[in-house]
């Protein structure tokens, strides 16, 4: 599983790092979200789709 | 079920398509929705899309897994059954249903007096924002009737736009009464500082204009000449349609379970703003106009619908919202409207920044942070553990 995070449309709402905080993380004075993990283990995979359904930009995708 | 019938294309609309269809459901699937368009996103209405000159072609929600679906758009229900289970739509049709979603959401409070024919907008759909962001230049001179959030990111988008003048007018004490007087005079010095001239405390008299409109005239008589008007004063819910139907409405809103099962009629859930239920931490019926309740509320409530949770999930997430004006993101965890006093935890002016924690009695309720992405991160955390502590979802 591979992570694809567009920092264009990300809005530094967090949600992403509620829901998978392995994965995403956002400082206070960051303007977008980082990837803390582009390729997690397996076990992440149900975090990281609720992360993808929850953003409100859709900045989050995985690619297999 | 065989067929499931979806009233209403906006987010919460269209994640109940989603939902239905991510938990297996693959019987017939109709969408009715009185816009024109198909599902988009709002919030960029009253800010970039205000900025902008694009169609708003991004903010379109992606369909490519709603191919199934039959949209039936531009006519809006009118009407509903729920004992032979049919909604009628306004161009005649009547469309039958096993399991039914009312996702009507809510519509601008029009302004309650009379208005000129051009100059005044209201700020809900594409169309409106479309309309607004063509009549406004930077000759133009903005007033905005309404100091909440629609208002001040309008009027921070017009003055990032180089508008030659934009005020803002509220009937409240202070800006943004829900986030409580400390941020709030935040919000109005990150305004004012920034060119937006804030009047608060102060009815509309009237809207003055006949072919248009020429000013917004205070109580007392003060007069503040306007080319263009913005009226944000509120929602009001989209539940006329259901009047004689037998479901139960509170002040408009459709009152549902804490399941989202619609009480007064059968097979019929609710979701997103046009919603009064019991969230189980607060015990009475709330209704809660933010995004995110929508995003949450739609699968919660087709998965009950489809009878695929069981027991059946309660809503009961913690609400949050966020709000951008100039270089402040603002952002809030928790049940405002619970708040009995605020507390500034910490606050740099030139930053800007600020956290402030809301608390009823004793008990910390909700908080609110400008440009504190991490902050407000730990008190949705913070908040999710005292709602999942008090809340006790029976079994239906």
């Amino acid at each position: 599983m591979k992570v694809m995070f567009d920092k264009d449309f990300c809005a530094a709402h967090g949600d992403c790092v509620l829901v998978a905080p392995d994965v995403f993380d956002l400082g206070d004075d960051d303007d977008v979200a980082v990837v803390l993990d582009e390729t997690p283990p397996e076990d992440q995979r149900a975090n990281v789709e609720m992360a993808v359904k929850v953003c409100p930009v859709g900045a989050i995708r995985i690619e297999e | 079920m065989q067929r499931l019938v979806v009233v209403g294309g906006g987010l919460g609309g269209h994640r109940a398509l989603l939902a239905a269809r991510e938990l297996g459901y693959d019987g017939q699937v109709v969408l009715i929705s009185g816009e024109r368009h198909r599902p988009y996103d709002r919030p960029p209405l009253s800010k970039e899309m205000l900025a902008s000159d694009d169609d708003g072609g991004r903010h379109f929600y992606p369909c490519e897994d709603l191919e199934h679906v039959e949209w039936k758009l531009g006519s809006p229900a009118i009407g509903l059954d729920p004992v032979r289970q049919t909604v009628t739509l306004a161009d005649g049709e009547a469309v039958g249903y096993d399991g039914l979603v009312i996702a009507t959401g809510r519509r601008a409070r029009p302004w309650p007096g009379p208005v000129p024919a051009a100059g005044l907008f209201m700020i809900r759909d594409l169309d409106d924002a479309v309309a607004m962001r063509a009549a406004v230049t930077e000759d133009s001179n903005v007033v905005i009737v309404g100091a909440g959030f629609i208002g001040l990111e309008a009027a921070a988008t017009f003055v990032q736009r180089g508008t030659r003048s934009v005020t803002v007018v509220g009937n409240t004490p202070h800006v943004l009464p829900v986030i409580g007087a400390e941020a709030a005079a935040s919000v109005q010095r990150i305004h004012q500082d920034r060119g937006v001239t804030i009047r608060c405390g102060v009815n509309v008299d009237r809207i003055e204009g006949t072919e248009r409109v020429e000013a917004v005239v205070l109580e007392g008589g003060e007069r503040l000449p306007a080319d263009v008007v913005l009226v944000a004063i509120g929602s009001v819910p989209n539940s006329e349609w259901l009047a004689g139907s037998g479901i139960e409405l509170l002040d408009g809103n459709v009152v549902c379970d804490e399941f989202c099962a619609v009480q007064g009629a059968a097979n019929v859930m609710a979701v997103g703003d046009v919603v009064a239920w019991p969230h189980p931490y607060v015990g009475e019926l709330v209704a809660i106009e933010h995004w995110a309740i929508a995003r949450d509320m739609a699968p919660i409530a087709v998965g009950n619908l489809l009878g695929v949770n069981t027991p059946p999930k309660a809503m009961a997430t913690v609400p949050t919202f966020w709000s951008d004006q100039f270089d402040v993101k603002m952002k809030s965890a928790g049940f405002l409207s619970l708040a009995t006093s605020f507390k500034v935890i910490e606050e740099d002016v030139t930053r800007p920044s600020l956290v402030v924690e809301a608390f009823r009695g004793e008990e910390l309720v909700a908080a609110v942070a400008f440009n504190k992405n991490k902050a407000i991160i730990g008190y949705q955390r913070r908040l999710a553990e005292l709602v999942g502590q008090r809340v006790n979802a029976p079994a239906k």
